[in-house]
């Protein structure tokens, strides 16, 4: 296999099989979700729509949805926030001790998230505090920040200066030049890491396992489900409207980071209409 | 508006204060408290904060524990090597073969992460399974007369479902170190009568060893502290020390084993990484030369 054609088939006839085997388990989700058979294997028996009707009127299933987006809709907007906070410093300046401060919160990226769910819940015993949603919520967002910075950074390194500095100038305070023109500028990174924030807290499972109450989860109902295979069908369809929903949040999110990217090519001028 | 430098140390400081507060106090001390922990005794409700070592003699000398952590050390080097060397050629090949649209080929290589984690790991199970996916295809295209059973409740179904969990994340750091090679240096490697495959040993690969190395280190920490995976599809002789750090958490009731369990892990697993960082460096350097 020396050149040209021939080597380029092979590596091409590879990715393709690898893509196979990325997809295969995302593929089989829908189309168990709408088998008409309890059992989850083939062959397939017959096409139901039964599986979504069932979840319908399952109050155990619509509380851990509402406990998940309150969880996921708190974790995205606190995470963001801290997120913007860090990555502005980061970008910005030069302050002692930043690879340590920037270090320490980047370190959940690298940190199997067993050892941070069972050091939240050893503090959380220590302080005598009981467990909530919120004590997901104070996981999620460790885990959520660096991804946050990771999307914000370059929202912020796209950002030209001269504008902020061209509003004091004018005589526009700190927040009116945060809010007229900073805000504007970073708004589609700010989606975008709302977005992808939300995504994130609302697949996690082993910390929210660790750290939730009696009050489950999405996917700690889920987990529970899993063990009684009456209800794996139902799971398949709730797994298959999950899908759908994550899919279109990550498009949403890719456009708008997409068009963070394309701001960074305007020159002054034409921001004008977006302020 | 010239800043000088103490005025902008101080308020990049005070911008990044926030955050930073946040983990200090709510990563730092937990982390800094299970390391303590570790050293209490607990027997049932009551914790004893003498310090000992009880715990960690336990950790390292019951076999049990020393099987489970070997075996999590053992699967996920496996899983690691596994990833990395399959993720390689897809990085390769959307670096170097796919002109016009990269960035739709990175997509729908991150797109399935986003599925839930648990559902997919399940639906491994329902591939690999007796009467699963694989082995149903296998039997209608009549290449094998019975189904497998090797595949499922054992360490290769932990190594296939863990590569199929990790594989943007292995590709993504690959697909960033090639992208970043110089190609010129490629076509200077090419006229100084380097064929394609010597190219690729003496050019490529050591520039793209940052990537690689991004990659298994990526893969191997979170690999270790997972057990949904092993739970699903490993069956007796797959499950890993993260089993038992949940069982010693929940069920057991002893946490300050637990900890000691979780120190103990993110310490070897500390320790291989930081072998496999000054391997990866030494590697680069020699083979760049």
């Amino acid at each position: 296999m020396a050149k040209g054609l021939k080597k380029l088939s092979w590596l091409q006839a590879y990715a393709s099989v690898y893509m196979v085997f990325l997809y295969a388990p995302v593929v089989l989700l829908p189309i168990f979700a709408f088998n008409d058979s309890t059992v989850i294997a083939f062959p397939l028996s017959g096409f139901t729509t039964d599986w979504f009707a069932s979840l319908r009127d399952n109050a155990a299933l619509k509380s851990a949805v509402s406990n998940s987006l309150i969880v996921a809709v708190t974790t995205a907007m606190i995470s963001t926030i801290l997120g913007a906070f860090a990555a502005r410093a980061g970008v910005r300046y030069r302050f002692p001790a930043k690879r340590g401060i920037m270090g320490l919160i980047l370190l959940p990226l690298v940190l199997p998230e067993i050892i941070i769910a069972v050091a939240l819940l050893v503090m959380l015993m220590r302080l005598g505090l009981s467990l909530s949603l919120w004590t997901v919520i104070v996981g999620h967002v460790l885990v959520c920040v660096p991804f946050s910075i990771a999307v914000l950074n370059s929202a912020f390194s796209g950002l030209d200066q001269s504008l902020e500095e061209a509003s004091f100038d004018l005589g526009e305070t700190a927040w009116g030049t945060f809010r007229r023109v900073t805000f504007p500028l970073i708004l589609p990174g700010v989606i975008s890491s709302l977005l992808i924030t939300f995504t994130i807290s609302l697949d996690e499972f082993i910390i929210a396992f660790f750290l939730t109450g009696t009050d489950v989860t999405l996917p700690v109902y889920i987990w529970s489900q899993l063990r009684f295979p009456a209800k794996l069908p139902g799971v398949m369809a709730l797994g298959t409207l999950l899908l759908l929903l994550t899919i279109s949040l990550l498009v949403i999110a890719e456009f708008f980071r997409r068009r963070t990217a394309q701001r960074r090519g305007l020159d002054a001028s034409t921001t004008e209409g977006l302020i | 508006m010239p800043i000088d430098a103490q005025n902008e140390g101080r308020k990049g400081l005070l911008l990044v204060s926030p955050t930073f507060a946040y983990a200090i106090l709510l990563l730092a001390a937990p982390l800094i408290l299970v390391i303590l922990f570790s050293f209490w005794t607990q027997d049932y409700l009551d914790l004893d904060t003498t310090p000992t070592l009880a715990n960690y003699k336990e950790a390292w000398t019951d076999p049990l524990y020393r099987e489970l952590m070997l075996r999590s050390l053992r699967i996920s080097v496996l899983v690691t090597t596994v990833t990395v060397l399959t993720a390689f050629p897809v990085a390769y090949y959307v670096s170097f073969r796919v002109k016009e649209r990269k960035a739709l080929w990175l997509f729908l290589i991150t797109a399935p992460f986003w599925t839930s984690y648990l559902l997919r790991v399940f639906l491994w199970k329902v591939i690999l399974g007796y009467n699963g996916v694989f082995n149903s295809a296998l039997l209608w295209a009549g290449i094998i007369d019975e189904p497998l059973q090797f595949i499922l409740y054992n360490v290769n179904a932990v190594v296939i479902t863990l590569a199929h969990a990790w594989a943007p994340f292995a590709i993504l750091p690959i697909f960033v170190a090639l992208e970043k090679i110089d190609r010129s240096l490629l076509e200077a490697a090419e006229d100084l009568g380097d064929g394609p495959v010597r190219r690729f040993f003496r050019v490529t690969l050591p520039l793209a060893i940052p990537g690689v190395m991004a990659a298994t280190l990526i893969v191997l920490i979170p690999t270790v502290g997972d057990f949904i995976t092993p739970r699903l599809v490993g069956g007796t002789e797959g499950l890993m020390i993260s089993n038992m750090i949940q069982v010693q958490f929940g069920k057991a009731n002893n946490a300050p084993l637990g900890a000691a369990l979780a120190v103990s892990s993110m310490f070897i697993v500390g320790g291989l990484s930081l072998l496999i960082f000054l391997a990866s460096r030494r590697v680069g350097r020699v083979a760049g030369d």
